[in-house]
């Protein structure tokens, strides 16, 4: 695909940045020094406790491009540091820089790009795709597309171990960053919609061994399903329900991949992951429960034996998925603290889970849809769900596949008690086709064409009260919002857009701050870091790509409608974009 | 009295009425001889079988090979990668911009023996005829110019212009920004 293979380049933008080391690092994603326990927590919420950037000076930032990676689209990972250098690894054909800040432009301290193998290119599709390094002492981790998960030498790039867990003849990926817990590396695999079975695996973090993996369906014992589990759901307590809620052996290529973020408390030493939608698309192929698909597992990284599960989307007719990013919260609850759990799900509806428990305390829609909730509500037990039929198409279903939210990580403010969330607010007409299984190709049956909504945007910041259980207020957008958000002490929020903005807005009431116009579309989530001279900086990574991005990304025709699985006609309003590289942002303050 | 006009003109509608011969079965011969493409040695272009030179190009302007092509591109997930010719993971055919040509050996390897930027190898699911009646139909979702023969409409929600109704129009040999 006319990839570009041009050298990384350092832009010479005369920075401002002279006799600039970092430390003190909070980068939005989840590299962050794994020891620190409220750093971790933090890192789920996407709340930085940096505040020299605020609502008060925001207008007076400057800044602008300063490395470009040389490579094109997709680059849906954040930047993140630590001491001296800023770690930034690129959409496929993933590639690592580590960068030197110091001089009066950035140079490039070490660089990883392994040889890649193309096979993955036809797979990267469809869902959240993202990309990022994960620092722990002196290692950092990293997965690729094309299935692998390394361990770099943090200061000078060597390699220390290099782990194969995706078999890309089975249409499996590896589509988010590892997660580093305990002396274990967590990864999880992407692939539902080539019927993939989804798994998620430990790795020896010194050595890179496998240590287990636990799958999404299949029997008690390959799910790590035995005496300590005790799910949500009471009927989930029979035996092999991983098989049983299966037409017989479907479960062998049902999907329910591990493609979100996964996160760990030390605290309870649990680890949270959400599972994809269910494979076929067309539900009717599959009767029954479809478990353990579209739902949400607490494990024991030790031995990934799972604790609880609860599930989203009962059957998830539309696909919606459940691996958006979930943030972790201790907050009151009805007059008792509680830890607490908020997935912010695909089908539109914010879940409050007990994470200790796995109990489900509140389902509440935030933004307009169709879905509804299961169970039902706290205590309720979901009925049966109706599905579409084969070859009738069902119009104005909201939210798309594509999902009300997920491509994005949300971010929480402990100072304002919100939650912001990026919001799409596509809609679909679904028809559910047929589909066979041949392994490493798609196994969708779907002909789908996505379109804005009836009334209003295509996109939303949401900002969710979470006590209230209820939008404090909500900001149009004219595209769907598909990178992260990014939450400061400063009571700033920060995002990028489709369409190559970079919006401040504030964080009590939403208004406007401060925005800049990037050159090529943007769906990384913002970072944030201070400098070894105690100034704040602002990271932001651009490419467009990931699902939204697709169309830009593959040259895809919109004259078809159903091209990108809908999403191409659905954003070809968005502006042709001039660059094509994935590209370093910061900024600071004079 | 009637029917002594009419019957003239039913001998003649009879008389018209020559049926396609279609076996279900290709001779095993003219099935390996069709395998038989001689590529260029970058995987683009060369030259058809001589089988499919003497048996008139079949596979280009048939209706019903077309159509078969159709429902095979539907059912073996053609459509999850490259849509009904907008493209996904896999490029587009609608717009005519083709990277390994246009030509139906270069489409026909694609699909035979697959490439290396992510299309799979459909030559072990696939007889040989029914690749090339994929290559005729993939061919007609983005041809420059209308065939004699068209696939027949969709079973399905249509999502685009039908084939052959709106050739693709290639600009000045740029690939489409979008
Ligand atoms: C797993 C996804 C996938 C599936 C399934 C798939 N393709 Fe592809 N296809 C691709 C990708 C990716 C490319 C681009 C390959 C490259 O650039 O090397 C491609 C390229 C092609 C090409 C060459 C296009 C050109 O511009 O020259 C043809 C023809 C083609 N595919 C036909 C098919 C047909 C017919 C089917 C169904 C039998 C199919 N593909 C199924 C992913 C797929």
């Amino acid at each position: 695909m006319g990839e570009l293979h041009r050298h990384p380049q350092v832009i010479r933008f005369a920075a401002k940045l002279r006799g600039l080391t970092l430390v003190g690092v909070l980068a939005a994603s989840s590299a962050l020094a794994q020891s620190d326990p409220g750093a971790q927590l933090s890192a789920s919420t996407s709340f930085s406790a940096l505040d020299e950037i605020g609502a008060g000076n925001v207008q007076r930032l400057t800044g602008g491009p300063v490395f470009a990676t040389g490579r094109f689209g997709g680059q849906a990972g954040a930047p993140s540091a630590a001491g001296d250098l800023v770690y930034i690894e690129t959409g496929f054909p993933n590639a690592i820089f580590a960068l030197e800040l110091a001089q009066a432009s950035p140079s490039v301290a070490w660089s990883y790009a392994p040889e890649p193998d193309g096979r993955a290119r036809g797979l990267s599709c469809c869902g959240r795709t993202e990309f990022g390094p994960v620092l722990s002492g002196a290692k950092l981790y990293a997965n690729t597309l094309d299935g692998r998960t390394v361990a770099l030498d943090r200061r000078s790039g060597n390699k220390f171990w290099e782990t194969k867990l995706a078999d890309l003849s089975n249409g499996e990926t590896l589509a988010s960053p590892p997660v580093v817990a305990d002396g274990k590396v967590l990864v999880g695999n992407a692939g539902d919609e080539f019927g993939a079975r989804g798994w998620i695996a430990a790795l020896d973090a010194e050595s890179g061994r496998i240590l287990w993996r636990q799958f999404s369906t299949g029997p008690d014992a390959e799910i790590g399903i035995g005496p300590s589990f005790s799910p949500f759901d009471p009927r989930d307590r029979g035996t092999d329900r991983g098989v049983a809620t299966w037409p017989p052996s479907a479960w062998q290529h049902g999907g329910g991949s591990v493609s979100g973020r996964i996160i760990y408390d030390p605290e309870l030493r649990l680890v949270f992951h959400g599972t994809g939608r269910a494979a076929p698309w067309d539900a009717q192929e599959r009767p029954g429960a479809n478990r353990w698909t579209s739902g949400l597992f607490a494990r024991d990284p030790e031995t990934g034996q799972a604790r609880w599960f609860v599930a989203f989307g009962a059957r998830d007719p539309y696909a919606r998925g459940g691996v958006a990013q979930d943030v972790l919260l201790d907050a009151p609850w009805k007059g008792s603290a509680r830890k607490l759990l908020l997935h912010p799900d695909g089908n539109g509806f914010l879940y409050v889970v007990d994470r200790v428990s796995g109990e489900m305390l509140a389902a509440d829609p935030f933004t307009h849809t169709d879905a509804s909730p299961e169970p039902a509500g706290p205590g309720a037990v979901a009925g049966p769900v109706p599905s579409p039929d084969e070859n009738v198409v069902v119009r104005d279903i909201c939210p798309a596949w594509s999902g009300a939210t997920g491509a994005g990580s949300p971010a929480f403010s402990p100072r304002t008690g919100l939650l912001y969330l990026p919001v799409s607010r596509l809609c679909m007409d679904f028809e559910p086709r047929h589909a066979s299984y041949l392994a490493g190709t798609p196994f969708i049956g779907a002909n789908i064409k996505v379109k804005p909504p009836k009334d209003g945007t295509s996109g939303a910041l949401v900002a969710w009260d979470v006590q209230a259980r209820k939008a404090a207020w909500s900001m149009n957008e004219p595209f769907p919002l598909a990178g992260g958000v990014l939450a400061t002490a400063g009571d700033l929020v920060l995002y990028g857009t489709l369409d190559g903005m970079i919006k401040a807005r504030d964080a009590r009431d939403g208004k406007l701050l401060w925005s800049f116009a990037a050159t090529d579309g943007i769906i990384a989530q913002p970072a944030t870091f201070n400098s070894s001279n105690g100034h704040q900086y602002l990271a932001v990574m651009t490419g467009l790509g990931g699902g939204f991005g697709i169309a830009e990304r593959n040259m895809l025709d919109p004259l078809d409608q159903s091209a990108g699985l809908g999403l191409a006609a659905a954003l070809s309003r968005l502006p042709t974009l001039r660059e094509r590289s994935a590209t370093l942002y910061l900024f600071r303050l004079p | 009295m009637r029917l002594v006009v009419v019957m003239p003109f039913a001998m003649l509608a009879l008389a018209g009425c020559q049926r396609e011969e279609r076996s279900l079965r290709l001779d095993p011969p003219v099935e390996a001889g069709l395998d038989e493409v001689r590529v260029m040695s970058n995987g683009i272009g060369g030259a058809p079988p001589k089988v499919y030179v003497a048996l008139g190009r079949p596979y280009e302007n048939n209706a019903f090979d077309l159509d078969q092509g159709k429902r095979l591109y539907d059912w073996f997930g053609c459509t999850g990668c490259h849509a009904h010719g907008g493209g996904n993971t896999g490029p587009a055919f609608l717009d005519g911009w083709w990277q390994y040509g246009a030509d139906p050996v270069s489409i026909f390897v694609s699909i035979r023996d697959g490439r290396t930027a992510g299309m799979p190898a459909f030559g072990r699911y696939l007889t040989t005829e029914q690749i090339w009646q994929l290559t005729g139909y993939v061919q007609t979702i983005g041809a420059y110019s209308a065939k004699t023969a068209a696939p027949s409409r969709n079973d399905e929600m249509q999502s685009r212009p039908s084939e052959n109704r709106a050739p693709a129009t290639l600009g000045a040999l740029q690939p489409p920004s979008r």
